[in-house]
């Protein structure tokens, strides 16, 4: 199965998504990013979503897990990137992602984790 | 105007679905965010007939009404169907696990939303949305 | 149906026909077209129907023979439509003929021939009411795009100064413009100003905060105000929670509370930019 690619920068995990995502592709990130995290101790944990079309609730879900399981870890996860029509329907559907920090793009989020 | 079928069985069936769907609504020119609205609540209910349904098929075409094109999208499945369906539509429902959002959260983004479902008879839900 | 020989004596007396209907219809139209461009438009369509019918068109309107007749009648009540002719004037177009096949041919039954015009002049009225429907459609579009300029205020600041009634579909306009400004400029912080706005439903002030949220999720700030006495009474009788969504009086503090959050020395800015 293909799988998302982590890139490790400073104290920083990259996570970019840029195709429609499976299912079982969202769980495989999951892991992967918690075990990056506890092997690199890494402080924070970017993810681009700027080329997802769509995010729903599995996807959204998934993006507030990633965000708990590092905070546990002692790393703080952004979301980076997300289409106005993504963010209108995710609203709209009633997620809003709380306790999730947020950025226009990969160098404001990075601002936000130095 | 023809409908296409399409089954449900996997992961990867839902992403089909998705781009199916996301493919007739520019077709039908409706604007990106109704597009967005429409495949993620395709998305939703294409992944509670493959959770809950036990899988299924997904039926979608275009369909007008007087100047405006709009496309509906039928989910069916033979599953154990849904016992209460007000319960079923509360916001934070949910009997697997999830967030709850999907029926309630996917008849939100759309303009018409119809569901069928009798225990041990399935369940079906047909949504359509219009440009706007 | 059986036309009898109507049609073939409407062939012989083709040239006439279109002058006795064009007559019809231009007392109709007043001088509002040019004569010249009507007998065209006529003589098209007359010709159209004929060959139709001569290739045994039958009754049915959208029998496969009459492609030609509907184009052409598609186009007529467009063309009406867009120039504001109203209904009657466009319908008479179709029906006059009726009255010029009476005069020219005179005795003959002519009442299958005269139904298949009927079938026709309904289907022009359909066509003319769609063309008026997507007419209205656009020009609501074009009102919506003016009606909703987001500004720049600062470098990261956008503005967008909102005046008259906001329904639930301007709303959602404005929403989708304003967000997609953020992500063209870059900008984190957005100010939504409403002075201009008279009243506040439900309906508006659920969409202005899911504008408030929707932007959160992009990781931009909303400021929104200008909001009046009238309507913060109102947002507090409907219930509405504000919750944590910065609100200022006027748009002025707004920009102030804006630039503090970028950390922005204006002084410092201005001897900057006079250099």
């Amino acid at each position: 199965m293909e799988r998302i690619p982590v890139l490790k920068i400073g104290d920083t995990l990259l996570v970019s998504i840029q195709t429609d995502l499976h299912d079982q592709m969202v769980l495989a990130l999951q892991e992967d990013l918690a075990d990056r995290i506890a092997a690199t101790g890494a402080r924070g944990v970017l993810i681009d979503i700027s080329g997802l079309e769509i995010v729903d609730s599995f996807a959204g879900r998934m993006l507030a897990a990633i965000a708990g399981i590092s905070k546990i870890l002692d790393a703080e996860t952004v979301v980076v990137g997300m289409r106005p029509a993504v963010a209108i329907t995710l609203v709209e559907l009633g997620l809003s992602l709380n306790g999730i920090k947020t950025a226009l793009d990969v160098e404001r989020g990075l601002r936000l984790l130095s | 105007m023809t409908a296409q079928e399409l089954p449900i069985h996997g992961d990867a069936d839902v992403v089909r679905v998705r781009q199916a769907v996301r493919a007739l609504a520019i077709e039908a020119k409706l604007s990106l965010v109704d597009q967005t609205k429409l495949v993620t609540a395709a998305s939703e209910l294409a992944r509670n007939t493959l959770t809950y349904g036990g899988g299924g098929s997904a039926t979608i075409e275009r369909v007008e009404n007087g100047t405006r094109a709009g496309v509906r999208a039928l989910f069916h499945d033979d599953g154990p169907g849904i016992a209460d369906l007000a319960l079923a539509l509360r916001d934070g429902y949910t009997s697997g696990g999830g967030l709850g959002l999907g029926l309630g959260g996917a008849k939100r983004l759309v303009d018409a939303f119809e569901i069928r479902s009798e225990p041990g008879r399935g369940t079906t839900v047909t949504v359509t949305k219009w440009a706007r | 149906m059986t036309f009898g020989n109507v049609v073939e004596r409407c062939r012989q007396n083709e040239s006439e026909l279109v002058r006795e209907w064009r007559e019809v219809v231009a007392r109709s139209l007043a001088g509002r077209l040019p004569a010249a461009l009507v007998e065209k438009e006529l003589r098209d369509i007359l010709d159209a129907l004929l060959g139709a019918l001569e290739a045994g068109g039958g009754t049915d309107p959208q029998a496969e023979p009459y492609a030609e007749v509907r184009a052409l009648l598609v186009e007529l009540s467009r063309d009406r439509a867009q120039q504001g002719f109203s209904p009657r004037e466009t319908a008479v177009s179709v029906f006059g003929l009726k009255e010029a096949v009476s005069k020219v041919l005179g005795d003959t039954d002519v009442t299958g021939f005269f139904r298949v015009i009927d079938e026709f002049g309904l289907y022009t009225f359909e066509t003319y009411t769609k063309a008026r429907e997507e007419v209205i459609t656009n020009q609501a579009e074009q009102l919506l795009e003016l009606a909703t300029p987001v500004v720049k205020l600062w470098d990261g600041v956008v503005a967008l100064p909102l005046v008259g009634t906001l329904d639930s579909a301007r709303a959602q306009v404005v929403m989708e413009k304003l967000l997609q400004t953020l992500v063209d400029t870059g900008s984190e912080h957005a100010i939504i100003d409403i002075t201009g706005v008279p009243a506040v439903d439900t309906q508006v002030a659920q969409h202005l905060l899911r504008t408030v949220v929707a932007a959160r999720l992009m990781g931009a700030e909303c400021i929104i105000s200008g909001i009046r006495p009238q309507i913060a009474q109102t947002i507090v009788a409907l219930g509405i929670e504000f919750g944590d969504i910065a609100t200022k009086a006027s748009l002025a503090d707004a920009l102030m509370l804006a630039l503090s959050r970028l950390d922005v020395d204006v002084n410092a800015e201005i001897a900057k930019r006079s250099r």
